[in-house]
Formats: C-alpha cells, sequence, structure tokens
C-alpha cells in the first residue's frame, strides 16, 4: 500500500509537475549545483531550482550555505565540518596532496549568501524537516507542508511516506500528501486524496475540502467532497459529545475528590471546617517540597517523587488535622457559628504561612508519565493527569466506603456520630473518634490537594478556589451521606460541563457556573436536605 | 572606611558643579550636600496577590536610587526614597499616595501595576499636580498631564504579536483566538485587536473567537477542545491575557491535550521573566511573548544592568532562582533616570519644570536608546517577539527595525484622537476638520 502510495504519487510527479522534476532525484549533479550555489550570478536560480529536490544531500548543502559552512578548496566546492574537517558534496572526506585530510586555509571567507536568499532556503529546509530523527519534527514539518498547500513538496512527502516507520507519522504524512494532492490536476488523483481524507475523519482538512467543493470541475469530485465534509460533520459532533462527557467525569472526580475530606469532618462530624482548602493546600506544598528534595538529592529518580509524595501529603494533612483538634476544635463541638469563625481564621493563618515560608514562586512539575495523554478518537485527548485524577477519587472513595463500613474502626465512627451518648455507654471513647475520624477527613484532603498540583496551581491562596465547590457538594449531596456526595460530584460536574459549550459567547466559564448555582439555590429551596436526607434520630438530633 | 571616598566626593562635585549653574565653589557643595535630601515615594505592593509581580520592582528603583546617590545626587542632593505598600489593595494605592503627596511631599511617585491601582491614583496625583512614574505594559486610552507611562502601550506590544503571527516567519496565521482574563486590560486590548484584525489586516469576523474566564479559573478543559476545534487546520494562534496563577492549568491543559507551539503558538501578553519563574515551564516551552526587553538581550548596557542587579540580589537576600530582571523591570530602572535627568535638566523638582525637560527627553537603556516622547508622556521603545526556553528565559525571533511609536489612542479604536501636553497642549484632543478639538473643552 505505502509503495502503491509513494508510486502514483512519484508518477503523478512526474507527468503532472514536467521538466523541472523530470531530471528526477538521482541525475541531480550535485557538483554542479555546488558550483552554481557558490557563484553569486547563479545562486538565486540554483536555490530555486533545488526547490523540488528531495535529496537529503541537497538539504546539507543548503545547511552548510546558510550556516555560513560552505567553501572553495582548490576550485571544489566543500563543507567544513563541526569537527573542523572538509567533506565534499557527497560527504567523502576531502584529503590534500599527501593524502592527510585536507582543511580550509585560515582567512578564508566562506560562499557568501546573499540576504535575499535567506527565507527561499529556509522554506526549502523545512520540508526537509520530513526526514529529521525527531518523531515530533517530523511529525510538524509533514503537517506543515499539508497545510502550505505546495505542490513542489509532493516529492519530498511521497519519499519521507515511504521511508517512515512510525505509524502515527506516517498516518499524518499520509494526510498531508492527500490534502496536496487535492490540487492535482488529474480528476482521479483528486478523488482519492478526497476519499482518503474523508475516511481519517480529519477535522483539519476541512478548509482545504470546502475550497475545492467551491472550485471543483469535477461533479465525481464534488460529490465525493460533499459527502466527505458531511462525514467530519457527522463525526466532529459525535467526537464533542464524548469529550464533553469526559470533562464532565474529569470534573465531577476533581469535585468528589476535593470534597471527600469534608464529606467527613462536616457531612458525618458536623463541623464546618472553613480551613478545609488550606488542608488541601497542605497537600499541593507537601507535592512540591517532595519534588524539591528528589530534584536535589535524587535527580535520576525525579518522575517517582509524586509516588512519595502521595501517601506523604495524607499524612503530613491529617498530622495538622489532628493538631487542629486537639487544639481548637474539640473545644467547640456543639458551637458552628464559632468553628466556622475560628476554622476561618486558621485557614488564613496557614495562608499567610505559606505564603511566608515558600512565598509566591512555586509550582509543582508533572512527571512526565503524566504528560500528554491517550488519544481515544481522532484529535480528542483524554490526558493522563485526568485519568488519573478519576482513578484515584474513585480509589478514595472505595477505600473511605470499606473503611467505614467493613472495619470495627469505621463502625465506632458511625456509632458515635450516631449517638454519641449510647457509643460512650458502651465503652467507646468517643474523644479519640473525634480526634481520628477528624483527622481522617483533613487527610483525604491533603490526597487531593497532591493530586491536584498536577492540574492546577500551588500558591498560598489556593484554598480559595477549592472551599465553595467543596461545601457546594457536600451540601447538594445531604450532610452525612457519602452515596449523597458522589451524586452531588457527578450531578454538578456533568451539568457544568454541559451547559458550558451550550451557552457559548465570550464567558461561558462563568455563565456555567452561575447557571450551576442557580440550578443549585432553587434545588435547596426544593429539598433543603439535599439528594439524600438523613432519616431518623441522629437528623432529629441536628435539626 | 570614611563615609566619603575621594572617587565619590568628585563625581558629586561634577554633578553638583553641573546642576547649579553659578559660582561653584568648594564650600558651597559642601553646603549642597548637606542639604535636605528630595523625597521620593515608591509605590508598589509588597505584600497580596500583586506582590509577586511588584516586589522585583521596588527592588530595581530602589537600585537605581543608590545609582544615583553613588554618582553624587541630583541637584547635588541625596535621592531618599519612601517605601510604600498598598497590598494589592485598590483604595490603599489612593491612600498612599496622598500620604506621599501631602504628608511627604515627594517630588515623584514611582508606583502602580494594575490599571485598576493607576485609575484608583489618578484623580489624587491630578488634584495635587503631583508626578507618577508608571512601568507597565497597558491597555492606553488615558493620557493624564501627571503620569509618565513608561510601559508598552497597544501599538507597542499587542498589535506587533499579530503582526509576527501573520507574517511567514511567524507561521502565517490566518485566525485568531482572543483568551482572557475578565478584567479591563484584556477586555480593552481584545477590543482593539479585534478592530485592527478586521480593518487593518482584513481577517473576517468569523475567524476571530473570544472568550474571558475569572481571575484565578483553574478548569480550561473546554476551553482548550474549543482552541483545538478552532485550530485544526493549523492556521490559527491563540492571543493570551490571562492573567496570573490561571496561566498554570491553561498551558498544563494545552500540553495534555496535545495542542502544540509549533502548530497553534500562544502569544501571551501579561507574563514575563518574572512570573515565568512561577510556573511550571515545561509545557510552555516553545510559546510567545512580545515585550520591549528580555532578559536575555545580548546588548552590552544589558549585560552590565543583569550583572549589577544579581549583584544586589545577593545583598538584598534574593534567591539566585528569583533574581531574574523583566520587561517591566526594566522601565522601572529606566524611568528612575529619566527623572534624575530631567530633574538635572530642569534645575528643579518642580513637576512642571520637570515635565517640561521630559519631552523628548533621550537616555541610554539595555535596550539601546529609549526616548520620551515630545507631547504626549509615552516612550518610544523597539518590540521584540521571544521564544519561552526550558530555563524559563525568552529567545528572541523577531524584533522590529526602529523605535516604535508609543499611540495612547489606538488609531484604530480613535482615529484621529492624540494626545499633546507640550507648550500649548491639553492633553488627549480629537482632529475634527483639521482642527484640534481638546477633550477637556469638550465636557
Amino acid at each position: 500500500m505505502r509503495a502503491l502510495v509513494a508510486a502514483l504519487v512519484a508518477a503523478w510527479a512526474l507527468t503532472g509537475l514536467g521538466g523541472a522534476a523530470a531530471a528526477g532525484p538521482g541525475a541531480l549533479d550535485l557538483e554542479a549545483v555546488a558550483r552554481r550555489l557558490a557563484a553569486p550570478a547563479t545562486q538565486k536560480a540554483a536555490i530555486v531550482g533545488l526547490a523540488e529536490a528531495d535529496d537529503p544531500a541537497v538539504e546539507r548543502l543548503l545547511r552548510a550555505l546558510k550556516d555560513g559552512a560552505l567553501y572553495t578548496y582548490k576550485g571544489r566546492i566543500v563543507i567544513l565540518g563541526d569537527d573542523g574537517g572538509l567533506t565534499d558534496v557527497a560527504s567523502q572526506p576531502v584529503l590534500d596532496a599527501q593524502g592527510q585530510p585536507a582543511s580550509v586555509e585560515t582567512g578564508q571567507e566562506s560562499v557568501a549568501l546573499e540576504e535575499a536568499h535567506f527565507g527561499i532556503i529556509q522554506r526549502i529546509l523545512e520540508r526537509f524537516e520530513v526526514f529529521s530523527p525527531d518523531r515530533a519534527k517530523r511529525q510538524s514539518a509533514a503537517f506543515k507542508l499539508g497545510t502550505s498547500g505546495d505542490p513542489a513538496a509532493v516529492g519530498v512527502l511521497a519519499q519521507a511516506v515511504a521511508r517512515e516507520a512510525d505509524g502515527g507519522v506516517r498516518l499524518v504524512m499520509e494526510e498531508a500528501l492527500a490534502k496536496l494532492r487535492l490540487r492535482s490536476p488529474e480528476p482521479k488523483d483528486r478523488l482519492d486524496a478526497v476519499k482518503r481524507l474523508g475516511r481519517s475523519s480529519s477535522e483539519a482538512a476541512v478548509p482545504q475540502l470546502r475550497a475545492l467543493l467551491e472550485q471543483e470541475p469535477d461533479p465525481a469530485v464534488k460529490a465525493a467532497a460533499r459527502t466527505a465534509l458531511e462525514d467530519i460533520d457527522r463525526f466532529v459532533v459525535r467526537r464533542n459529545i464524548v469529550g464533553y462527557l469526559f470533562n464532565g467525569i474529569s470534573l465531577a472526580a476533581v469535585l468528589l475528590i476535593m470534597s471527600l475530606g469534608l464529606a467527613v469532618t462536616f457531612g458525618l462530624m458536623g463541623i464546618i471546617n472553613m480551613a478545609h482548602g488550606e488542608m488541601l493546600m497542605i497537600g499541593s506544598y507537601t507535592a512540591y517540597v517532595v519534588q524539591e528534595i528528589f530534584h536535589a538529592r535524587f535527580a535520576a529518580y525525579q518522575d517517582y517523587y509524586f509516588f512519595v509524595a502521595l501517601p506523604l501529603s495524607f499524612v503530613a494533612a491529617g498530622l495538622v488535622g489532628l493538631v487542629l483538634e486537639l487544639g481548637v476544635i474539640r473545644f467547640l463541638y456543639g458551637r458552628p457559628l464559632e468553628t466556622l469563625i475560628v476554622t476561618w481564621g486558621v485557614g488564613m493563618i496557614l495562608q499567610q504561612c505559606a505564603r511566608l515560608y515558600f512565598g509566591d514562586q512555586t509550582s509543582v512539575n508533572s512527571p512526565t508519565w503524566f504528560r500528554g495523554g491517550v488519544e481515544a478518537l481522532t484529535g480528542l485527548i483524554f490526558p493522563w493527569s485526568r485519568i488519573f485524577i478519576v482513578a484515584l477519587a474513585l480509589a478514595a472513595l472505595g477505600a473511605l466506603w470499606f473503611l467505614l463500613n467493613r472495619t470495627y474502626a469505621g463502625m465506632k465512627v458511625q456509632a458515635v456520630m450516631q449517638n454519641r451518648a449510647m457509643a460512650s455507654c458502651l465503652g467507646v471513647s468517643t474523644r479519640k473518634v473525634d480526634a481520628v475520624t477528624f483527622a481522617l477527613g483533613t487527610a483525604l484532603a491533603g490526597v487531593a490537594g497532591c493530586a491536584l498540583a498536577l492540574i492546577g496551581t500551588v500558591d498560598p491562596e489556593v484554598g480559595k478556589t477549592y472551599i465553595v465547590d467543596s461545601f457546594m457538594v457536600v451540601v447538594l449531596g445531604g450532610v452525612g451521606k457519602l452515596v449523597g456526595t458522589v451524586v452531588a460530584a457527578f450531578c454538578l460536574g456533568l451539568s457544568n460541563k454541559l451547559i458550558e459549550p451550550a451557552i457559548g459567547g465570550t464567558a461561558a466559564a462563568v455563565y456555567a457556573k452561575v447557571a450551576v448555582l442557580v440550578i443549585v439555590i432553587w434545588f435547596l429551596q426544593w429539598r433543603p436536605t439535599g439528594l439524600f436526607a438523613q432519616r431518623g434520630r441522629a437528623a432529629a438530633e441536628t435539626a | 572606611m570614611s563615609a566619603w571616598s575621594r572617587r565619590e566626593f568628585l563625581k558629586g562635585s561634577l554633578v553638583a558643579g553641573t546642576g547649579l549653574a553659578a559660582g561653584v565653589g568648594f564650600p558651597k557643595i559642601l553646603t549642597a550636600q548637606g542639604k535636605e535630601p528630595i523625597k521620593v515615594g515608591i509605590l508598589h505592593s509588597l505584600s497580596g496577590t500583586m506582590a509577586i509581580s511588584e516586589a522585583p520592582i521596588k527592588e530595581v528603583v530602589l537600585m537605581a536610587i543608590q545609582e544615583i546617590n553613588k554618582a553624587g545626587g541630583v541637584l547635588g542632593r541625596k535621592v531618599e526614597p519612601i517605601v510604600e505598600d498598598p497590598a494589592s489593595n485598590w483604595d490603599l494605592f489612593a491612600e498612599k499616595s496622598k500620604k506621599l503627596l501631602l504628608q511627604d511631599k515627594v517630588a515623584t511617585v514611582f508606583g502602580c501595576w494594575t490599571s485598576v491601582s493607576r485609575k484608583s491614583v489618578l484623580p489624587v496625583f491630578e488634584k495635587n499636580n503631583g508626578l507618577l512614574f508608571y512601568p507597565v505594559q497597558y491597555e492606553g486610552e488615558e493620557c493624564s498631564k501627571n503620569v509618565i507611562y513608561t510601559g508598552a502601550t497597544i501599538n507597542q506590544q499587542a498589535t506587533p504579536g499579530i503582526d509576527y503571527l501573520m507574517s511567514p516567519e511567524g507561521g502565517g496565521k490566518k485566525r485568531f483566538y482572543l483568551l482572557g482574563s475578565d478584567y479591563v486590560y484584556p477586555r480593552t486590548t481584545n477590543k482593539i485587536l479585534r478592530l485592527y484584525l478586521t480593518k487593518v489586516k482584513k481577517v473576517p469576523e468569523s475567524a476571530i473567537a473570544e472568550e474571558y474566564t475569572p481571575f484565578h479559573h483553574q478548569d480550561y478543559q473546554t476551553i482548550v477542545g474549543k482552541i483545538k476545534s478552532f485550530s485544526a487546520a493549523g492556521d490559527a494562534a491563540v492571543i493570551n491575557t490571562i492573567n496570573g496563577d490561571s496561566n498554570v492549568p491553561f498551558f498544563k491543559e494545552l500540553a495534555n491535550q496535545g495542542v502544540t507551539a509549533d502548530k497553534t503558538p500562544t502569544m501571551s501578553y501579561s507574563f514575563a521573566e518574572v512570573e515565568l519563574q512561577t510556573l511550571d515551564v515545561k509545557p510552555l516551552v516553545g510559546h510567545l511573548a512580545s515585550w520591549n526587553y528580555y532578559m536575555s538581550l545580548k546588548t552590552p548596557e544589558n549585560l552590565k544592568w543583569v550583572k549589577a542587579y544579581k549583584e544586589w540580589c545577593k545583598g538584598h537576600n534574593i534567591a539566585a532562582k528569583q533574581c531574574v530582571t523583566d520587561d517591566p523591570m526594566m522601565h522601572a530602572y529606566i524611568h528612575v533616570h529619566l527623572w534624575a535627568k530631567a530633574v538635572q535638566k530642569a534645575e528643579s523638582t518642580e513637576v512642571d519644570r520637570v515635565l517640561k525637560a521630559l519631552e523628548g527627553l533621550e537616555i541610554a537603556s539595555p535596550v539601546g536608546k529609549y526616548k520620551v516622547d515630545e507631547k504626549n508622556h509615552h516612550t518610544w521603545k523597539p518590540v521584540y517577539i521571544g521564544k519561552i526556553r526550558a530555563d524559563g528565559q525568552f529567545d528572541v525571533v523577531w524584533k522590529t527595525k526602529s523605535w516604535v511609536r508609543p499611540e495612547p489612542w489606538s488609531d484604530v479604536t480613535y482615529p484621529g484622537r492624540g494626545c499633546d501636553w507640550s507648550k500649548n497642549g491639553k492633553g488627549s484632543y480629537d482632529m475634527v476638520g483639521g482642527k484640534r478639538v481638546w477633550l477637556s473643552d469638550k465636557s
């Protein structure tokens, strides 16, 4: 198939482009070309004549001319290498009369390149990037050639396709080739190209296909172009829907993980912890500190820092939570308003501490394997960092559910939260349970902060951006119900991400948030206890 | 070491000698040195959200003042800085500027960063006939008698950025996604850019998208998705005026969703080297910025200045990593010297005479010669397009041929409107039938 495409293109290049290409790449007399390049009078014509060349030796020659590494040596044109040695245009070392490697006389000037020809050479050299050893460079060069609409690039591109070993890059190259072939004088070539582009559902080809549709004389090609455009349009709509759903789910996971901790401290224990955002901040800063330590001490294992940071942020935030409970909150049980004010103050103190100690100049770098993502559909990438957060949110949720419902410790927690006096009578140390439960909630927030540092910022005020959303999720879900938190997170995430593209305009992100808030307000008016209301004695007690 | 080195003494007397027109003798210089210092105010946030950008500005202003004092001061008098911290609070900016002007009676103030803070001190300076030097690029549409604007106007930063993107070197872009934070600078800039694109560059409306996000916005999934569709054909660029921390999630999302700089470059107008040190630079590498100065410039003056600033950092407890120079810092550093030169020329610190002396004043700077416009209180400077490098610095990829003239009133939004404070000038005016009609007379 590959060879066929190449052969087809080569054939078209030979017939379609006539004289210049007919000489064929193999027939190029490099020595003669080099001499013409070196002579000021013929320089421009020589460069222009190379516009369709596809021989890598030409690239070397042009690059040398551009970099000022082209010299004359005993009447021959030679190239000065980085090591100081001379080679001729065919990359053979040049020897002097004694058979030793020759060198340029000191003071000799290189072949001059006229300023005006610089741009032309630059464009030709860009074409040769499709042979670059760097995968990303090949890909972007091929893409650029495809959009350039420059028929002179067909030869180079066809060569590149034939040589390309990487499937992904070859796909880009073939598509680029098809785009160029839309301008072929042969209707059959155009038809093939249109079909090829339609099959690949490439959004990138839409402008070119539209342009073709307007000026196409051949009815068969025209019809094919119309179908291809329709196919692509349908595909784009489908892909967008998948994209919105993924965005919604990943936002839901973000909301879930940031509010899980609050579901424990506020949901179960009823403590209005306004420093919840700062607990996330502590997690983020733990990630930052661990990253810096790895950077300084174990640079070779830099990428693994995150797996150390994740458990550490759990511990760090948990400890801070424990201190907060023992030092402040335990004196305030049953006094929600005072708790609100005091924890808010604690949050501000933590913020200022972070600012004094870390300053505003911090950033967390994602480990390399969290960069980029998996291409789910053509042009739709699910970033690894988002996928990781979805997985982590589900894992944390599972662990929390297991802890609360399937372990002895969890039973004690539930017992204390449901009926403190009775649990105490039965010998449960309610003080200890309170402290540990609160610490668990803040520890979960720490993990969330660590994970969110992958996609967001780390700065002293980062807690502010989390606190409102967290409370909204927990309150909407129904205080005291884990399942409520989960459902609320998914409802908010999905509705936000489905409303945002529907609104449009210049500030869709803001209006989507406003719309979601309005819906939440309306819903809470209708059902003040949230999605999953608590029933029974515990509810009556708190009411 | 004695407080008076021989060299400083000589330098001081030289400066004092040129400053005091007549009858310079030894005893007189001694009294001149003994004269009261000239007080100047520094009004930059050293705490709060803007501290990250404004604190380094304070450092270079202090550094410039120290240099001036070392060379003997101005008019033979030492310059004494009074530093106030308005704590990123707009109301406090107005209060502190009132204090500086009325209580401390400063000769001039170097200050402000955000347009909001500038707008809030403006009435104070105009009422009390103070003098403010403002070092940051801004949206224009302002031309106060009492302010010298040394940062870029729209045509000295934003429109050259577009010119570059549309040029063959910039990739010949034809579609533009204007994305910014939701406040006055991005909104005004984009209003002007939209007109510039449609009227001057003949870009159809359908090839321009515009979007705003609130401050501290974190979730750019949907927007990056839109950008991806918008730029699928590879002929689009993003014009970014997002402020501060939101740039982190935005660029991370761009990189993660596979929007690359060589296919869809982002041209940013609101962060420079200082802010880059706070970001994870890897996802930004290869994207573009437009400024009048970069730390990586290789002019002899710049190498000297950067070296001097690094020395200053060592002496002032600034970590080596944070010790970078950038565009607003360069303007701030230069405008202190501009003021000193103007005072020297005017032989007075009186505001009106200093303003007169500033007209057309030239000075050497890290970007070569630097000039105050003869009329409109803004400055002439070159524009550079820089590509972000992995070390948080910029590679200059393009530069304007010469200085760019400052246009406080953009030609595309207000054709025929200009500003003139020289001789009989009364500020902003409209050209009506070949005659100037002053805006101040209209109201």
